[in-house]
């Protein structure tokens, strides 16, 4: 099933961010490996975006050249970037259940190209508003309007290349890049603040030069919000800080952070599936 | 001795400077050329392009990661970025993104790493780069380029942005003298270059030391031994082919090299060799160790990267073959 052009309403978001919480379960477990509780943090955020109406793109034109680029930097989130493309009809839904198999295109970790919609190499953290300022000044040089979107995982923030990327795109104006931060409070030894402390957050946005907005990452209609402002901003790049749950929806996930890296056993899938209702 | 005079070869340009005048044409005639410098323009030579074509030239500042990663976007808009800086600087700090960003994807962007090899001199082992080409062969998607004229340089600068897919060329701080014509360049990816005939051994050489090979040539001819000279410009993909015959023809090889002879050229020559057509073979190279500040000359002769070098090799290696 794909879904149509047409922004969806509040509810059939709702909805829609369920079935994909839903099928990251699936596609991780039937793998026996992946980042469930990463991908679960950032399901709103990629709903809202890419079918809320915030990215124009075209699933059946991915390389359509006026599009709106969405660079997931945080390339371990890869099991929710293939269900939402999938669901926005880029592929067929099938392939997600050969995630992480020899001779498949849904690679652990995404590959440029590798299918349709997947802008860019993910995996090695810290490149992604790099790769989008790329984008920015070609759309320049092109005269293209289009606006670029990079998800950053709030761990991936430790990387030195993040805040290379940030000077630079403060100091080359990109007020079309948009940077959103799954800001979870959890890297793969623990909270972030006991491992490798981000805090003040978004002041070390904001003195780099970039416009800042805070939201709750998981309310639908906040981030819609949050993107309309973002498209508003001129000057500067925008960072967007979502504040998540890591493994969101998922209680036992969500309560313990050693879930990092790792997919659901079939029992506690069969607990997780419950809890999420799914069908 | 200068170099290439035993040779007869005319004096040139530091290959800097022609690199720089290389990407300036290509630019003109390329509208999809673009830039990339890490503020070290004056130095790579790329700063007449920052002049004469500003709005498609990028300093990205001192953040080589930062630079190769917003290449790799700008060719994914269509455009041939040229990701400029020191060779030392750019491979070693940008070789993450160069390997994610550029060469798992197979991207269409283009690497020069300017001051190859010692011959950088008296900045010291720190901005050396004697281990670019095999850092670069860690990436397989990538073509290597190894200009050793500048009617070479000319023709790879040309070449590579002609090419579909990741390419890195090694430019130089120094002077390498003229081996071709600058109208009539023989140069093709893939396709080493003979730049001298004969029967008794191979020097297989890259960069710098073609020209330090054709001296030796020249110097082993004084003595009755005629060398093959192979210009060896393109390490990745390797002409296996001219290296079957110049062992089975000549019998023996000699390899010359500014660079660290493992996981350079040699090795790479002596894994095509081995399994096809193995010979007596000898490396001229750097050894396992860092260098030191100095003249380019003395640094040459210090670490054993002269004609003289060469010629001792050759002899060696010719004595093994008729041993045989």
């Amino acid at each position: 099933m794909t879904v149509q052009d047409k922004p969806l309403s509040l509810s059939q978001l709702e909805e829609l961010a369920h079935r994909i919480r839903c099928t990251i379960l699936e596609i991780t477990t039937h793998a026996g490996s992946g980042h469930p509780s990463s991908s679960w943090s950032a399901v709103e955020i990629l709903t809202a975006l890419y079918f809320g109406g915030v990215l124009r793109h075209r699933p059946h034109d991915p390389w359509w050249p006026e599009r709106d680029r969405f660079i997931l930097s945080k390339g371990h989130a890869a099991p929710l970037f293939y269900t939402v493309l999938a669901e926005a009809g880029y592929f067929d839904r099938d392939l997600l259940w050969t995630l992480r198999t020899v001779g498949s295109p849904v690679e652990g970790h995404p590959i440029r190209r590798r299918l349709p919609g997947i802008e860019n190499t993910s995996g090695s953290l810290g490149k992604g508003i790099s790769l989008g300022i790329g984008h920015v000044l070609g759309g320049r040089l092109n005269g293209l309007s289009y606006r670029v979107y990079v998800l950053l995982g709030d761990g991936e923030c430790e990387e030195g290349q993040i805040w290379e990327g940030a000077m630079a795109a403060a100091h080359f104006a990109c007020d079309n890049l948009c940077a959103i931060v799954d800001y979870n409070k959890y890297q793969e030894t623990g909270p972030i603040s006991r491992e490798m402390a981000l805090e003040p957050f978004a002041e070390k946005w904001r003195a780099f030069g970039w416009h800042v907005l805070e939201c709750d990452g998981h309310d639908l209609s906040a981030l819609l919000t949050s993107f309309e402002q973002a498209a508003g901003l001129k000057d500067r790049p925008t960072a967007i800080i979502a504040h998540t749950v890591k493994g969101k929806g998922v209680s036992f996930v969500e309560a313990d952070y050693t879930y990092h890296g790792r997919a659901l056993k079939p029992a506690e899938a069969d607990r997780a599936r419950e809890e999420l209702r799914c069908r | 001795m200068p170099l290439g005079d035993k040779a007869g070869l005319k004096p040139a340009k530091p290959m800097r400077e022609v690199f720089g005048e290389a990407l300036l044409a290509l630019v003109r005639e390329n509208e999809r050329v673009v830039v990339l410098d890490g503020d070290l323009s004056n130095t790579t030579k790329t700063l007449a392009v920052r002049e004469a074509f500003p709005e498609r030239f990028f300093n990205i500042g001192l953040a080589e990661s930062n630079m190769v990663s917003i290449g790799a976007g700008l060719a994914d808009c269509g455009f041939i970025p040229f990701i400029t800086s020191m060779s030392g600087f750019l491979l070693t700090n940008g070789y993450d993104q160069l390997r994610l960003n550029i060469a798992i994807g197979g991207v269409n962007a283009k690497v020069v790493g300017s001051h190859g090899g010692i011959t950088l001199g008296k900045d010291g082992p720190t901005a050396m780069a004697i281990e670019d080409l095999a850092l670069v062969g860690g990436l397989p998607s990538f073509v290597i380029l190894v200009p050793s004229d500048p009617a070479t340089m000319h023709a790879a600068v040309r070449a590579m942005a002609a090419w579909e897919g990741p390419v890195y060329l090694r430019s130089s701080r120094v002077a390498m003298p003229h081996i071709y014509p600058m109208d009539a360049c023989p140069f093709e990816i893939g396709k080493a270059i003979v730049a001298r005939e004969g029967d008794d051994l191979t020097i297989v050489g890259c960069g710098i030391m073609v020209a330090a090979a054709l001296d030796a040539a020249a110097m082993l001819a004084d003595e009755g031994i005629e060398a093959r000279v192979l210009d060896l410009h393109t390490l990745r993909p390797l002409d296996e082919r001219a290296l079957v015959a110049a062992a089975r023809e000549t019998g023996a090889i000699v390899t010359a090299e500014e660079h660290l002879l493992h996981g350079g050229m040699g090795s790479n020559v002596a894994r095509i060799v081995a399994e096809h057509y193995p010979v007596p073979m000898r490396f001229v190279g750097l050894a396992d160790t860092y260098t030191e500040s100095g003249d380019p000359e003395d640094l040459l002769a210090k670490y054993g990267l002269t004609a003289e070098d060469i010629v001792l090799a050759a002899k060696e290696v010719v004595r093994a073959k008729r041993r045989r």
